[in-house]
């Protein structure tokens, strides 16, 4: 049927018609206008965003968020309206009532489709009202949800300083301050004798704060110093790039921030899978370590203990089934991590796979395959959610992992779903949050032996069946 | 360009969906870019629907700004025809199609030539209308689609049922309270011997609608929606509707007494005064709740209401006209309906606020300073800021306003439900300034909490401990006072003296 018959071995990749459900990828500002403490982030849209933002964010709408929605009009799209003049006047209005130090475009599908110049009318309005305007198009003619958040920081990578000023050097690098706060600078100094002789490196995506420590601090215990982190809490303390410096990603799906680490500022990306899983978590570290010529120490035990740490949680899932619908690009580093658990996986849809910024993650998920003794799952670009939902009725997997438009539906025919978007915004990453995957994953397992033999796990009326897409 | 934060109405395609998905079999396809299908997620999470939401995006990506959606919006139209065989696909253009300015009428007619449902495109335009004028108009359209359909074929029933019968339009998925509005409506009907004919969108099926014309007349609880419906089955088959909302006492019996007069004319002699009397006392909880004394106690105090042109002037009228509640002022977002609704409250409230800014519209909650609010699900947050009770009335509404017990806003067990939430909300806040009073919880040192920005003026640390012995409920207003009171005599520092004087001045 597949490659993946003839080829027990390899990976088979399939390209459906991306007729599947995700979030657009102007959600990005939920998290990142969290994240990047003084920034504002304008997304200029129609009522069509503005109704999605103020639907998908929930309750953080009423929280005075730093982002609003520049509404186009008949009159914008028209042209009766001069889009320079419009754009400066609520930009004037947001510098006056919140002052941020960045104020962040976000365009859209319509600001596309009219070809609102954005990165030409961003320089002369930021010179005129001495803010910086970045310039992002985040939309869904191109993107998919995790994705927005990747054209912001290929953005804001543009944007990095490429030398700090003198004297400013030591003050700049936020993460220090965070994790040498408090001390007395002597300390300060013999502990930076603790780091090993490395090119500097910098990592890019958005992670909570504590994240961000966590794995600041693992990297550490290798003696590797972390320079900088793109996204920094503050747009005023973005990382210098120098040409040559060395750069990683934390998430599957920052492919355009790679590229442009890359080609523009001249760094060395270091392609390693990510560190989702205890097992991401130190083949991330050691792939770090590697290009730097060091021997990691410690790490299989610090595995090893963790995994004996979640064997309460991987005891619900072994041997079970797991099928991804596919709209966070999360997937491929989440199914990895839940086959080294002991599951199965028959399918992980995903939006987009970039297979060469991806290719330490896929080379790891195929090497657990192997070792784990299951097929290797089909990864599915861009999938159709309705054929989809007809192979799942046909496979009937233990768990799927979808977005909330399907949840509740597949629920009622008895089938265990996990809602994906759950995977953005709880923290992940790192030794220590392998627990809260297990914690999110086997949720609606635990919910079922709690309502086991109740006897209602089908709750629709026997569908009539549907044909192979025949009359 | 607008800046905007919040929206009360969503946009166009939101309307022509909520229709599309409340009919069985009926499928609609919108033509939208990748993440524009949200409206599945919040049917799925709202109303907690067990299937899947009957609507698909055919997506508009780079390949279609560069040559057009060419085949792909017919191929989809076809598809869907063969997986799921539904009785209509109504193609949903959305903001990204109003630019793109394709002939969808056009893919509409080829698509209709290989599928076997009909096929339809919805006649709305994102840049003029908003979800509940879409809603109203696509209702329209595919009555008078099926209606005309059947003429054609001769197969439009002309006779009226042997009994009195009645179609309720305007029900819908993801309406505020709907479902449980209907069960109430139909009991209605059933104690007032009158049959239901169609319940439309919510439920029916696109083959009922030719049935339509066989009802006595029609029954359109909402402003919002079905009006368009009835006034064309009127102006088609001059069947008479009643379109005064059945919420509250004095309205339901207004609505009773108006289907009445229909009946009458239509010869069929009844009388349901007795009917109206029986529900009014015994039934109903609500008069003589605005006789107990618990509703005395309300007597004067004052209210804010804002939300959808129906549940707005309908909560309005009920605080004024059967509870003695002062409401300061009324608004609605539907700007576009204002004239409806000011005729409908203006004597019931001291202002009609007319506004889909919900930064004028928590100002205005400020400024007023009522013991409760009615209003939406933004409003209830502002209330939680400025510490007012708020009962939630209308959309836009949470996943909590999606009540699995049976909570109607129609009929007589509606009128019970809303005394619950009136009173319920009044207490809170009694409660809350009993407790300050008798000196009770309140540890806060400075008041922060205002909706509008905060006042330049210094207090000292005498004037705040003062400020601060005054009770909650009031603090606001004396604080604001004696800043005035200050600032008119030139006084920096407010310190307890001059909140004194203040207070003797001007009776802060």
């Amino acid at each position: 049927m597949t490659l993946a018959d003839a080829q027990p071995q390899s990976i088979s990749f399939e390209c459906e018609t991306g007729n599947y459900h995700t979030f657009c990828p102007i959600s990005c500002v939920a998290w990142l206008y969290q994240k990047i403490e003084d920034s504002f982030f304008l997304v200029i849209g129609t009522k069509t965003c503005g109704y999605f933002l103020q639907n998908a964010m929930g309750v953080m709408i009423f929280a005075e968020p730093r982002y609003a929605m520049a509404e186009l009009e008949e009159g914008d799209i028209s042209a009766q309206l001069n889009d320079y003049e419009e754009l400066k006047r609520l930009c004037i209005q947001i510098k006056r009532d919140r002052n941020p130090s960045v104020i962040v475009w976000i365009g859209t599908c319509t600001t596309e489709i009219i070809k609102m110049d954005l990165e030409g009318l961003a320089p002369k309005l930021e010179a005129e009202i001495g803010i910086p305007i970045v310039v992002a198009r985040a939309n869904g003619l191109d993107y998919a949800f995790t994705q927005g958040e990747d054209t912001v920081l290929a953005a804001m990578a543009q944007r990095c300083p490429d030398k700090a000023p003198e004297g400013e050097k030591e003050e700049r690098n936020a993460i220090a301050k965070l994790l040498n706060f408090g001390r007395k600078q002597e300390e300060v100094r013999a502990e930076e004798s603790e780091y090993i002789e490395h090119p500097p490196l910098v990592l890019f995506g958005s992670l909570p704060d504590p994240v961000v420590t966590q794995l600041t601090l693992e990297l550490k215990k290798q003696g590797i110093k972390v320079s900088g982190w793109l996204p920094s809490k503050r747009y005023t303390e973005l990382p210098v790039i120098e040409e040559g410096y060395y750069v990683a990603g934390v998430n599957p799906f920052l492919s355009r921030t790679a590229t442009t680490f890359m080609r523009r500022r001249k760094c060395k990306l270091i392609g390693a899978p990510f560190p989702i899983g205890p097992d991401g978590t130190r083949a991330w570290i050691e792939k770090i370590c590697s290009v730097f010529g060091i021997e990691p120490k410690g790490l299989a035990d610090r595995e090893a203990q963790v995994w004996e740490n979640l064997e309460d949680y991987v005891q619900l899932i072994r041997g079970k089934s797991v099928f991804f619908m596919g709209d966070n690009l999360l997937e491929i580093s989440l199914a990895r991590f839940l086959i080294r658990c002991g599951m199965t996986c028959q399918e992980i849809g995903i939006p987009y796979m970039d297979k060469r910024y991806q290719a330490a993650e896929l080379a790891l998920l195929e090497k657990t395959c192997e070792e784990m003794g299951v097929p290797t799952p089909k990864i599915v670009e861009k999938p159709d959610n309705y054929n989809q939902i007809q192979r799942i009725k046909e496979m009937k997997p233990d768990l799927v992992i979808t977005g909330m438009a399907h949840a509740n539906p597949l629920e009622a025919r008895g089938i265990n779903t996990k809602w994906s978007v759950e995977f953005t915004f709880a923290q992940i990453h790192g030794f220590a949050n392998a627990r809260d995957i297990l914690e999110l994953v086997t949720r609606p397992l635990r919910r079922n032996n709690s309502l086991k033999n109740l006897g209602w796990d089908k709750l629709v009326k026997e569908e009539v069946e549907i044909g192979n897409g025949g009359q | 360009m607008k800046l905007a934060y919040w929206m009360y109405a969503g946009p166009a395609h939101i309307g022509t969906l909520r229709i599309a998905s409340s009919f069985k079999n009926v499928h609609a396809i919108m033509h939208a870019p990748l993440g524009d299908d949200y409206f599945n997620v919040m049917r799925s999470m709202l109303s907690r629907e067990r299937d899947f939401t009957p609507v698909t995006a055919s997506v508009v990506d780079r390949n279609v700004l560069a040559r057009g959606s060419q085949e792909k919006v017919v191929e989809n139209i076809t598809r869907k025809d063969a997986e799921e065989h539904p009785d209509l696909i109504i193609l949903t253009p959305t903001c990204t199609s109003s630019i793109l300015q394709e002939d969808l009428q056009n893919f509409v007619e080829r698509a209709q030539l290989e599928a076997k449902s009909d096929v339809l495109l919805a006649d709305v335009n994102h840049y003029r209308v908003n979800e509940l004028q879409a809603g109203d108009r696509t209702l329209h359209q595919i009555v008078q689609f099926y209606i005309e359909k059947a003429r054609k074929k001769g197969e439009l029933p002309t006779s009226k049922t042997a009994k009195p019968s009645v179609n309720i339009i305007g029900i819908s998925t993801l309406g505020f309270h709907n479902n449980h509005d209907c069960t109430e409506l139909k009991r209605l009907m059933t104690d007032l011997g009158i049959e239901v004919n169609a319940v439309i969108p919510e439920g029916a099926s696109v083959h009922d609608l030719k049935r339509l014309p066989q009802a006595w007349f029609n029954l359109v609880p909402y402003r919002e929606l079905g009006v368009m419906t009835a006034k064309y089955l009127e102006q088609e088959f001059a069947m008479p509707y009643v379109d005064i909302t059945p919420m509250g006492v004095v309205e339901t019996a207004r609505c009773i007494r108006a289907i009445q007069t229909i009946l009458t004319k239509n010869g069929t002699e009844v009388d349901y005064e007795k009917y109206i009397n029986e529900q009014t006392l015994h039934v109903s909880q609500a008069a003589w709740f605005s006789r107990s004394i618990d509703c005395q106690n309300l007597t004067g105090k004052k209210a804010v209401v804002y939300g959808d042109c129906t549940h707005a002037a309908a909560i309005t009228k009920i605080l004024a006209r059967e509870m003695g509640i002062h409401v300061v002022w009324a608004g609605t977002f539907c700007k576009y309906d204002a004239d409806w609704f000011k005729a409908q409250v203006s004597e019931y409230c001291d202002q009609v606020i007319i506004s889909e800014d919900h930064g004028a519209v928590g100002d205005a909650i400020a400024k007023a300073e009522p013991a409760a609010i009615f209003g939406t699900q933004m409003e209830r947050h502002v209330g939680k800021r400025l510490d007012i009770p708020c009962g939630v009335i209308s959309a836009p509404i949470h996943i909590q306003n999606f009540p699995i017990g049976y909570k109607p806003f129609l009929g007589y067990e509606g009128t019970n439900q809303i005394v619950d939430l009136i009173y319920n909300s009044f207490t809170l806040g009694m409660e809350d300034h009993l407790l300050e009073i008798f000196g009770g919880h309140d540890t806060k040192e400075v008041i922060t909490k205002t909706i509008s920005a905060d006042s330049d003026m210094t207090w000292s640390k005498d004037g705040l401990a003062e400020l601060n012995k005054i009770p909650g409920f009031v603090r606001g207003k004396v604080k604001r006072n004696t800043e005035k009171f200050a600032r008119d005599r030139n006084i920096e520092v407010i310190t307890a003296e001059v909140l004194y004087a203040a207070k003797e001045a001007v009776g802060a």
